[in-house]
């Protein structure tokens, strides 16, 4: 009998039992999910759901009885702590053993913690799950001082939502300028005026070193000099991947758990999918780790496919979506690839695209409140520009490029 | 309850009960209609949910809004009665309504 483990009921998870029935997969499939939690959406965590503009039923990718439909076993609330790669078995907490025929590693990642003075205190949260956020929700009152950990596109988030309730926000970023990690200097310095135009006070060049408290309670987040008054604390400060199972059963790790162009891992039947995978970009020319939606659904359809007897290479341009406030933003590829910019729209009423070029070749397009930019950024990446054509609201898109 | 007819471009048919307050998407999801990825869960972004709208409930189900139209403009294939199925809603007013799954989405 054949039976397909999956490890990680999340969006990964989710969709690759989705795809491999889909694919008409007859094995068993069982899918084991330490959230107590059917698969969902994280994006919605610190946007539609966190705002209350979405109710906790539209988190779920699908529902419950899809998963009864097309019998996939859920194992919700169950972890596995142990993978056998040479008996080809898992064992979960409870201390079933479970062998499979193939497996899917799609573990995500946890938040990076702060280990600081008075780190532990109530009133610092971390924005992961359904469970964080649930909690969170009730603790966002209107006045309420929140101080936000890390001005990346999370916090950021958090920050417009916060915003709008009418909380007083405060984020606190250690490098120079927000976003410095995921942009450019150009598309940084206009989320920074849009936040602070909205009344967010944002601190660059500013370490958190410590927080104080009042009764085991955060009050004050301690930066060297400065000290922020806070009621409430959210920390985003990246993600580390969970590759600790794989590694402790020998499967290659190395900044996320090593896979082929194929997702698979170093070993036989076993593949990793979503933010815990470091794979081949043959696209890009290089290896990536990432930590978006698109990559995760398209890495699970990958492995689906080939789990089912075809032969599919995982190549796709990354891509992103960040909303804050009435602002759309859709990334493509890396703005970090370009040399060259090419700004169309007006950056003045909120509905622009940088188009990066290299050379003359599209590697990355940065699109607020243009979704058309964007699409052309997805469907036309690699493709020769001519950047004068391209800054010119008069020619389409489409005209702009250089044909041959 | 509102009945919804997917056809495929085979011309295979689909019939589902959609709850109201549900998109024409999720219905799709839920009952693993095939050519309906949804990878960005409903929010406008990724446009892999696409379908034709049978002409005459284009009255009913209305035209694609500013972001919606604007994902889709550069699709080849995008026709008068386009629409991003998660941006349709589902009422009881939409009981009967056929969709076509678009051929590029398999
Ligand atoms: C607040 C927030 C906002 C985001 N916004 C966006 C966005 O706008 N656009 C975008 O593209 N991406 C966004 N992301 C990133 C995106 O959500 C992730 O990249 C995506 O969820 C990765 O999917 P995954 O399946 O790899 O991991 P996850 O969705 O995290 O699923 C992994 C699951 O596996 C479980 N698990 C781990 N180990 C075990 C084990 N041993 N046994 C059982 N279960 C286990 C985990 O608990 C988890 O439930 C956001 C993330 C967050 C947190
Ligand atoms: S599901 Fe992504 S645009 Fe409809």
């Amino acid at each position: 009998m054949s039976r397909i483990v999956i490890i990680g009921a999340g969006q990964a998870g989710g969709q690759a039992a989705a795809s491999l029935r889909q694919l008409g997969c007859k094995d068993d499939i069982y899918m084991f999910g330490d959230e107590p939690h059917l698969p969902y959406q994280r994006p919605l965590l610190s946007k539609q759901y966190l705002s209350g503009e979405h109710e906790e039923g539209r988190v779920f990718l699908r529902a419950r009885r899809f998963y009864e439909d097309q019998h996939i076993t859920l194992r919700i609330g169950e972890c596995i702590e142990r993978i056998d790669v040479e008996a080809r078995a898992v064992v979960t907490d409870k201390g079933e053993t479970l062998e499979y025929s193939d497996l899917i590693l799609a573990t995500g990642s946890r938040p990076r913690r702060l280990k600081i003075e008075g780190s532990d205190l109530d009133g610092i949260h971390y924005l992961r799950t359904l469970d964080d956020v649930a909690l969170i929700k009730k603790l966002m009152q209107p006045k309420k001082k929140l101080a936000i950990v890390g001005g990346g596109y999370i916090g950021l988030e958090v920050a417009s939502v916060a915003k709008t309730l009418g909380l007083d926000v405060t984020v606190i970023e250690m490098e120079d300028r927000i976003l410095k990690r995921v942009t450019t200097p150009e598309m940084s310095a206009f989320y920074d005026q849009l936040h602070t135009g909205r009344g967010v006070r944002v601190l660059k060049q500013t370490g958190v070193s410590g927080f104080a408290g009042e009764d085991g309670r955060v009050t004050k987040v301690l930066c060297g000099d400065t000290e922020v008054d806070a009621d409430l604390v959210i920390v985003g400060i990246g993600i580390i991947p969970n590759v600790e199972i794989a590694e402790a059963a020998g499967i290659q790790c190395e900044n996320g758990i090593v896979t082929d162009d194929h997702c698979r891992t170093s070993a036989p039947h076993v593949y990793a999918a979503g933010d815990c995978s470091n794979h081949p970009n043959p696209l890009l020319g290089r290896r990536l780790r990432l930590e978006s939606v698109p990559n995760a659904m398209d890495q699970a359809k990958v492995i689906a496919a080939n789990i089912m007897g075809q032969d599919k290479v995982y190549a796709a341009v990354p891509w992103f979506w960040s909303d804050q406030y009435e602002l759309k933003l859709q990334m493509v590829g890396f703005s970090a690839d370009g040399d060259t910019q090419v700004v169309r729209g007006d950056q003045a009423v909120n509905a622009f695209a940088i188009f990066y070029l290299k050379g003359d070749k599209l590697v990355a397009v940065d699109a607020v409140n243009s979704a058309r930019d964007f699409m052309a950024g997805r469907q036309m990446y690699g493709k020769k520009f001519d950047a004068r054509r391209l800054a010119d609201p008069a020619v389409d898109v489409k005209d702009a490029v250089i044909e041959g | 309850m509102a009945k919804i007819t997917f056809v495929k471009h085979d011309g295979d048919k689909i019939v589902l009960d959609g709850e109201p307050g549900l998109s024409v998407m999720n219905v799709a999801v839920d009952n693993l209609v095939p050519g309906i990825d949804a990878d960005c869960g409903g929010e406008c972004n990724c446009a892999t949910c696409h379908v034709y709208v049978d002409e005459s409930w284009m009255p009913k189900v209305g035209m694609p809004h500013d972001a919606e139209e604007a994902i889709m403009s550069l699709n080849p294939d995008r026709q008068p009665n386009s629409r991003l199925s998660c941006q349709i809603k589902i009422t009881e007013d939409l009981d009967g309504l056929v969709v076509k799954l678009p051929e590029f989405q398999f």
